[in-house]
């Protein structure tokens, strides 16, 4: 039994190239880029060449690229920073009620001292209320708006083009986190500023993007530092920086080809799964979706005894039962959706899943339920 | 039709998925038309209690408060 990892969407394993590129630049980018010596000006051509490689991805300006501690980091300075720079257009903060957690514990930073929050429903599938957002960023005082590129638990792509449309009519900036989707799928222009995390796409852990598009407002909310032009604070890990460019670089270059392998893959989950595992029910949308991502719900089935029967059978995956979270609270995007929060489980695919990984697990996945509800008597 | 429960299910104190799974083995000894009560604390109730009755098409009729607990109605429709 060889182990299948499952968990991409929280950290995809390290991609070969970026293995490769981190060990390099272990022995030639570990001086201060910003110092005036010989092995300052070798890490500064590092940096330089990172961060021409995700501008060339991204389709922006190099000088519109800043590298964080994380995308959490990244997502935060976005937010707090956004809004900052909006304080004379107004104190509200609109967004999707399927954020990632950093947008919502920014979010309630925000209001805990004193500005608003808007929150936009989504459908059963997933997919943000365009009517709702239309209306909410058309509402005086709104500072910045906030959608994610696509549900990073359910894979619902989320209608990015149209709410950057909505924002634009309305000068409101729109911040994308484009975590789940950067080095996997194209993400749509007409934001202003952008997210993202380099071990979502095959890169190292501890390393962000924060993507200021030119003459967006924005201002540092932390103490001041002249590290990426103010963007992020403390000396960045440059190793980790050169290896995450790499990377995505690498993953964007793949990606259609993965892409169109792995949403096979999904597509074969989502089939079998409804027809072999009774009481399922196959959350997010069936064809609007990311290509790597497939959540389903087992009926009267404990989440955590779940994730735990298949750890047991060599199969990591994630899940959004309230069982499963360390606050015993479910998904606040599964109940956003109002789709069943209990016995849920979330595959997410990376270029190392092979047919044969999924294959066996969707013929373990009938048993291990069966037993799961005979153990309740159901 | 009357929103009266017949039956009350006492899940206080349970976890996920356990209220959920009290009420699908209760269901089929109510009649069609009745309405049965669950009494749950747990937060995912709010959420996997609707999300059952959409499953199993039954009628789920909105949740309401119980000398300050929440409980959630359904109606056995089939």
């Amino acid at each position: 039994m060889s182990a299948a990892y499952f968990d991409a969407a929280t950290a995809a394993p390290l991609h070969p190239v970026a293995r490769e590129a981190l060990l390099a630049a272990l022995d030639d980018g570990w001086a201060d880029p910003g110092k005036l010596y010989t092995q300052a000006r070798r890490a500064r051509r590092l940096l330089d060449a990172a961060r021409a490689a995700v501008a060339e991805v991204l389709g922006v300006r190099p000088d519109e690229v800043a590298f964080t501690a994380s995308g959490t980091a990244a997502v935060h300075a976005a937010v707090l920073g956004g809004l900052a720079g909006r304080r004379r257009a107004g104190t509200t903060l609109v967004r999707s009620a399927i954020e990632h957690s950093a947008v919502l514990h920014a979010g309630q930073r925000h209001v805990s001292a004193g500005g608003a929050e808007v929150e936009v429903p989504v459908d059963l599938l997933g997919r943000a209320d365009l009517d709702a957002w239309r209306a909410a960023v058309a509402a005086p005082g709104t500072a910045l708006a906030c959608l994610i590129s696509a549900s990073h638990e359910v894979g619902t792509v989320q209608p990015v083009a149209e709410a950057a449309a909505a924002c634009a009519a309305t000068g409101v900036p729109l911040l994308v986190d484009a975590a789940v989707s950067l080095g996997r799928v194209p993400v749509p222009g007409g934001w202003q500023l952008l997210t993202g995390s380099a071990r979502k796409w095959g890169g190292p852990a501890g390393v962000g993007l924060l993507v200021l598009r030119k003459g967006t407002r924005w201002v540092s909310p932390y103490p001041a530092d002249d590290r990426e032009t103010g963007r992020a604070v403390g000396a960045p890990d440059l190793p980790a920086i050169v290896a995450a460019a790499a990377s995505l670089h690498a993953a964007h270059t793949e990606s259609a080809a993965e892409a169109a392998r792995l949403s096979a893959l999904v597509e074969r989950v989502r089939a079998t799964v409804a027809a072999t595992v009774p009481d399922v029910e196959i959350v997010g949308d069936p064809v609007d979706r990311l290509p790597h991502v497939v959540t389903f719900s087992c009926l009267y089935v404990d989440g955590e005894a779940l994730l735990t029967a298949l750890d047991r059978r060599g199969f990591a995956v994630s899940s959004g039962s309230a069982c499963t979270s360390s606050t015993l609270v479910p998904s606040h995007v599964l109940a956003a959706m109002g789709v069943l929060t209990h016995g849920n489980v979330r595959l997410s695919l990376h270029r190392g899943t092979t047919a044969a990984q999924v294959d066996r697990f969707l013929a373990e996945l009938p048993g291990i339920v069966a037993d799961l509800r005979a153990e309740v008597g159901l | 039709m009357s929103t009266e429960p017949l039956e009350t299910l006492d899940c206080l104190g349970q976890r996920c998925p356990l209220p959920v799974i009290a009420l699908a083995r209760r269901f089929p000894s109510i009649p069609v038309g009745a309405v049965i009560r669950v009494l749950a604390d747990d937060p995912a109730a709010a959420v996997d209690i609707p999300a059952w009755c959409r499953m199993r098409a039954q009628q789920y009729l909105g949740g309401v408060s119980v000398d300050g607990s929440p409980a959630y109605d359904v109606r056995r429709v089939s």
